[in-house]
């Protein structure tokens, strides 16, 4: 069932509409509170990752409706000017949503939306808020937690099919995100970066939906087989992670691919200027890694940021782990 | 007067990205000022230069008193201003929500590091600051209370208003915020456009600081000693908020008083021209803020009224 979660009329014959898709099991299911899971994507205009995920998951539940056992609500557009426009922020106002949270009814029209959106998803038994890095990075499928919701967020996140949670450091900038007020307000929220802006990468949207799937069974949502999700590295320690910025101004082409483990000295791409046909900078991995996130966007500025290792010491720890785990 | 580049990158096709500051006077780092930090900061930009132009004079003419240094940077984002773009160009990021920087980070966490390392040992910071909404503002100097707003020395300035806002999460890294945290006394300067030149506001803006550092000893100036600023809480103003969307069409000025029931502005239908709402004042008071977009929004705060109490 379409449902509008907030609408407002624009200057010049238009009305600005928030919609959901919300699906739940069918006349004559068992009675009972229902769990209830959200997905959300579309904060930021030019991530679309998330546009095949919301895509798939309601055509998987409406193949086999029967096994819903819950109720899933889909909000596929937070931010509809942003996503038709090709905008990351809020068109004219040039906002970043995800600064604007948990809005104010009483506000201007972005607040307004924000709060209408928070009013809406509250009483969810998780939430997703689904992300597509930017256009300039690519990411490896992964859950980012803020270290104050670590302790409720992590057993989720580990339930979801990704290859990677990171937990981080605390800021107040963050405290007007979606996922900040929703899990201070006692909803679960997972926000998973993976792919890259503009773009839509099948295989990682699969991935998730599965991890999805697998967390809504658990839950009680779906009745469905679901595939046991792989085992993500949990990273902790801001020391597990080495980042890689431009030392000079260029264009940047990679060596090596993404997700790909390095030696420390190894090549990862160069910098170069096309007009004089020279390589002004040699990056070269630091530590050895693997590397997470790539820069995909060539153009960099001195300071641009071209990749992300993690650590082989996280990730031989966490293959320990993982086997000790599957010893017992 | 002393030209410096204290911040420099070098780009691939672009000429080299520069911040340049004018430092008059020498001795302890008594005032820095900054100008424009996004690329439509144009009025921030005009008043900047027009203080330039006053502190060489008064240089020249010996008014700098001795042992005090003025920096003055116009422009921390010229790469923003030359192609029409409010923020970084790659990017989109705010350097103004990057302070203060971190030297070996993003670019504008490096331009932002850079910069704040020059400008971050003074004792009095002045910005040039905007607001992200279109419209004008009566002249003011703007402080967040961080736990560190000195309102006396505000009022010193004698600009109309001195205005006092509640910090919200993002003001943690905007440049008045640190310079507040590494002990420098912070003023956000508002004069009254943002991407227009307005010559008057810009006139009072810098008789405004030179007031106030001639009354802090540091430069000679006789001039108009200004008004006896009114202290506001930003929360104590009347907002009025459009009910509709479309065409606006605003009836007063900036600075005009108004009374209760008075039409401020008319929203109208963009295709039909009727009237779809007339904005009244809900007090008398006088206009502090007005939107100045041809279009409007519905829910938006199109004018905000300081409340006048006889």
């Amino acid at each position: 069932m379409i449902k509008t979660v907030a609408s407002v009329r624009l200057p010049v014959d238009e009305t600005l509409t928030v919609r959901k898709n919300r699906l739940q099991p069918e006349k004559g299911a068992a009675a009972g509170k229902k769990k209830r899971v959200s997905i959300v994507t579309g904060i930021h205009g030019d991530e679309l990752e998330g546009q095949y995920v919301c895509f798939e998951v309601a055509k998987r539940i409406r193949e086999h409706k029967e096994l819903l056992t819950g109720i899933v609500d889909i909000y596929p557009a937070m931010n509809p000017l942003g996503i038709d426009s090709i905008t990351r922020g809020i068109p004219a106002f040039d906002l970043d949503m995800n600064r604007l949270f948990p809005g104010n009814r009483e506000g201007d029209m972005t607040e307004y939306m924000a709060a209408k959106i928070i009013e809406d998803i509250k009483g969810s038994d998780v939430c997703f808020d689904i992300h597509a890095s930017n256009i300039f990075l690519t990411e490896i499928p992964q859950i980012r937690i803020n270290e104050l919701h670590k302790e409720k967020l992590i057993p989720l996140a580990k339930l979801a099919n990704v290859d990677f949670i990171w937990v981080h450091g605390a800021s107040t900038v963050l405290e007007s995100t979606l996922a900040h007020s929703l899990n201070s307000s006692g909803v679960p929220t997972l926000v998973v970066e993976m792919g890259v802006g503009m773009r839509i990468t099948r295989s990682y949207c699969d991935q998730l939906v599965d991890g999805i799937f697998h967390l809504m069974a658990q839950l009680g949502i779906w009745q469905g087989e679901t595939k046991e999700p792989r085992t993500p590295i949990l990273s902790q320690d801001p020391e597990d992670v080495s980042y890689l910025n431009a030392a000079t101004s260029g264009i940047f082409v990679p060596h090596v691919k993404h997700w790909e483990e390095l030696e420390k000295g190894a090549l990862i791409g160069w910098i170069i200027d096309p007009l004089r046909g020279e390589v002004l900078d040699e990056i070269l991995s630091p530590v050895n890694g693997i590397l997470f996130t790539i820069r995909e966007y060539p153009v960099v500025d001195a300071g641009s940021l071209v990749g992300r290792l993690l650590r082989r010491e996280t990730y031989e720890r966490h293959k320990e782990e993982a086997r000790k785990g599957s010893d017992l | 007067m002393k030209k410096n580049i204290i911040y420099e990158c070098k780009a691939l096709y672009r000429d080299a990205f520069r911040v340049t500051g004018y430092e008059f006077g020498s001795g302890e780092k008594s005032v820095c000022v900054v100008g424009s930090i996004r690329g439509n900061e144009i009025q921030q930009l005009y008043t900047c230069s027009r203080l330039v132009k006053r502190l060489r004079q008064m240089e020249e003419d010996g008014k700098i008193r001795k042992g005090h240094r003025i920096l003055v940077v116009p422009s921390v984002n010229p790469y923003s201003m030359n192609i029409k773009k409010r923020f970084w160009p790659t990017d989109n990021t705010d350097i103004n929500r990057m302070f203060p920087g971190y030297d070996l980070g993003e670019t504008t966490q490096r331009i932002a590091a850079g910069v704040f390392d020059v400008i971050k040992d003074y004792r009095y910071g002045l910005q040039f600051a905007s607001f992200y909404m279109p419209g004008k503002f009566t002249p003011h100097v703007r402080m967040m209370k961080a736990g560190y707003e000195d309102v006396e020395m505000a009022k010193k300035f004698g600009m109309p208003y001195v205005v006092l806002r509640n910090t919200r999460p993002y003001d943690t890294t905007t440049l008045n915020y640190n310079w507040q945290i590494w002990e420098t006394k912070a003023f956000s300067i508002y004069t009254t456009s943002t991407s227009e030149i307005d010559r008057e506001s810009a006139g009072m803006a810098i008789r405004s600081i030179l007031t106030f550092l001639s009354k802090e000893g540091i430069v000679d100036y006789r001039g108009h000693d200004g008004y006896i600023s009114q202290v506001v809480e930003d929360t104590e103003m009347a907002a009025v908020r459009t009910r509709t969307a479309g065409l606006f069409e605003s009836l007063v000025q900036v600075g005009e008083e108004v009374e209760a029931g008075q039409i401020l502005a008319l929203v109208t239908d963009p295709y039909e021209g009727e009237v779809l709402e007339e904005l009244r004042a809900p007090v008398d008071g006088i206009v502090f803020f007005a939107h100045n977009d041809p279009l409007t929004y519905a829910s938006t705060a199109v004018f905000k009224l300081v409340v006048r109490e006889d």
